[in-house]
């Protein structure tokens, strides 16, 4: 299996006022191609700020992260965001759909950033959310759903451009137990028989029970690695 | 195009406070398309094809003044001149001082130098050998629902009458209508101006102004400059002028209609900024994460300025579009309701482009603020909810 993600000697530093934060400590880091990762911690530890980091939401203050052999830390705004676009989903916890568009056209938003046309957006999209179950809620807004539900289309929405690499902040933090394993469940088959390499975030051991290794974080520091 | 329904759908998420935000947008532009047809309409005041040979000729110092009638044989003896008329202002109301009629008392032959006014030969005979005749527009006759031999009552504004009472009376013997379909003379009343003479008391053989046709209208500057050289030096100075000169100084010394059009547009769109472009400002900071959202999936930061500058132009172009469209509608009732005083009321291509270029620049004015703080958004602030 080939590396995905190279982390190498990242740190990251926030202004809090005056005051400077170091989030995170040189964290070096390989996560293969393929790969189902669960990043655990508590509070503060600097879990979503290394997701944000991978996903190119954030650049370090120092060190380097390439992902697919491309260096996305030296990357500018406009190139970050077409990077994003083409190589990553995100899941979030609280779904983040957009409240005034159907299931259907939420799947379909990143799609507008394709050269796709329309009829082709609108089959990828049923596809994607055929693929989660939701088929029979297409026209359905997010009010209209579920919290499992409204997670699902979320996946749809984060999978439908196909990218390699699905990063998950809190994907189950809040839902049932019930809705959870399903969503973990789901994610499980993206990775296992898709391919995706996926990267989540998580305080619950019983989510990270469902991927194929754990790494925690303490204090801006991996400290512990374990294998499922 | 492809983003359209996703602004359409932003624009729309909170339904009530877009369409009370839309509504006043509506009225901002009706009231526009209202005004800027008053503007259209007193600027093409005096605009015929018939009017190119005509010259005013009216007091230099002020409309109100007016002019001896000893004058009417020296301006037909003036070289190029075909033929003079000559009128005064009656200023009639019909039952009601808000019925404002506008009545002229003219000479015999003023209905030969405006061919555009239609009279048949019948109505023109009873006119004319009528005294007491009045000939009313056909516009004024619907709307009054005159019949011809009826008794119109008209109460003068200015002149009495020789018992000294400002209602007069006469008799309705024949009907006017327009040739190009004009409003203000399918809506006024010309009376005989040997009755009016006769009758009142005030500025006996004394006229308004005179109207004199020219056989050359290449020669209307050297006409109106010798007809002015007659009065010249006397206590009744001339000013001669083209007939669209003319109307549009008369209306310039009641008001400068460019000005005040301008001044409240002026305060109603100054006003549209601030509330619309607070509204949009709120909007935006309600959709903080969802445009965070937007830029995570890999929205460029210049196509979420973009997004947003779109919402606030979209909403200003329907609100501008319906606005104006309200105005055409209304525009086919307002001749009558004006009783011909505005005239052009149509949104013509000139007051569309304006309307569309000015919802647009505002557009762009409102959402130039929120659009900028959605491109500055960071994302991982934003998500935060910081």
């Amino acid at each position: 299996m080939s590396t995905l993600v190279e982390i190498r000697d990242v740190s990251k530093t926030y202004a809090r006022g005056k005051q400077k934060v170091e989030v995170l400590h040189h964290v070096n880091l390989d996560i293969q191609q393929g790969d189902f990762l669960a990043l655990m911690g508590p509070s503060g530890s600097g879990k979503t700020t290394l997701l944000n980091l991978i996903g190119g939401l954030d650049s370090p203050s120092g060190g380097s992260i390439s992902v697919g052999g491309q260096r996305i830390d030296t990357l500018g705004g406009g190139a970050l965001a077409k990077w994003r676009a083409a190589n990553v989903g995100f899941i979030f916890q609280f779904y983040n759909l957009l409240p005034m568009l159907s299931a259907q056209k939420n799947v379909e938003v990143p799609l507008l950033l394709t050269g796709l046309s329309a009829a082709e957006r609108k089959r990828n999209a049923a596809i994607a959310l055929q693929l989660v179950g939701l088929a029979d809620r297409a026209s359905h807004k997010p009010t209209e759903l579920s919290g499992g539900q409204q997670q699902r289309v979320a996946i749809a929405r984060a999978i439908v451009s196909d990218p390699s690499l699905l990063v998950c902040d809190e994907p189950t933090g809040d839902l049932d137990r019930q809705s959870a394993e399903d969503v973990l469940g789901l994610l499980q088959v993206l990775n296992r028989e898709h391919g995706k390499t996926l990267i989540m975030v998580t305080h619950d051991p019983k989510a990270a029970e469902y991927a194929e290794q754990t790494l925690h974080l303490d204090k801006g520091t991996l400290v512990e690695q374990a294998t499922a | 195009m492809k983003y359209l329904h996703l602004i359409w759908a932003a624009l729309f998420r909170r339904k009530t406070r877009t369409i009370l935000t839309l509504l006043s947008i509506i009225m901002a532009f009706l009231l526009f398309g209202l005004l800027d047809a008053v503007r259209v309409s007193f600027e093409d005041a005096g605009k015929s094809a018939n009017g190119a040979e005509r010259l005013q000729t009216g007091a230099r110092l002020s409309f109100i003044q007016t002019l001896p009638k000893s004058l009417e044989p020296k301006i037909a003896a003036v070289s190029g001149v075909k033929d003079v008329a000559y009128a005064n202002w009656f200023g009639g109301a019909y039952q009601d001082p808000h019925n404002q009629v506008f009545t002229f008392a003219v000479s015999d032959n003023y209905l030969d130098v405006y061919p555009e006014v239609l009279v048949t030969p019948e109505d023109r005979k009873a006119f004319n050998e009528d005294l007491n005749g009045i000939l009313a527009g056909e516009m004024l006759i619907k709307k009054y629902g005159w019949k011809i031999g009826d008794t119109i009552p008209l109460q003068s504004q200015i002149f009495p009458n020789q018992e000294g009472s400002k209602n007069w009376s006469f008799k309705l013997v024949g009907v006017m209508k327009s040739k190009d379909g004009d409003a203000f003379q399918e809506g006024m009343v010309l009376l005989h101006w040997k009755k009016f003479d006769e009758t009142t008391p005030y500025n006996q053989g004394e006229v308004g102004w005179y109207i004199s046709r020219v056989k050359d209208v290449n020669q209307a500057d050297r006409i109106a400059r010798d007809i002015d050289a007659l009065s010249a030096n006397s206590d009744h100075e001339t000013k001669t002028q083209t007939e669209e000169a003319a109307t549009r100084n008369w209306i310039k010394q009641m008001a400068d209609i460019g000005l005040i059009v301008t001044s409240i547009m002026g305060a109603v769109f100054f006003t549209l900024v601030l509330l619309t472009g607070n509204t949009m400002m709120q909007a935006v900071r309600e959709r903080t994460s969802e445009l965070a959202v937007l830029k995570t999936m890999g929205f460029s930061d210049n196509k979420v300025l973009a997004l947003v500058l779109g919402e606030s132009v979209l909403l200003l172009l329907l609100g501008g579009v319906i606005g104006l469209a309200l105005v055409s509608a209304i525009g086919m009732v307002l001749p009558t309701m004006s009783g011909g005083m505005i005239n052009n009321t149509h949104v013509g291509i000139s007051s569309w482009a304006l309307g569309i270029a000015l919802a647009s620049g505002i557009g762009v004015l409102i959402g130039a603020l929120p659009a900028l703080r959605a491109m500055r958004l960071n994302i991982v602030d934003a998500l935060a909810g910081r």
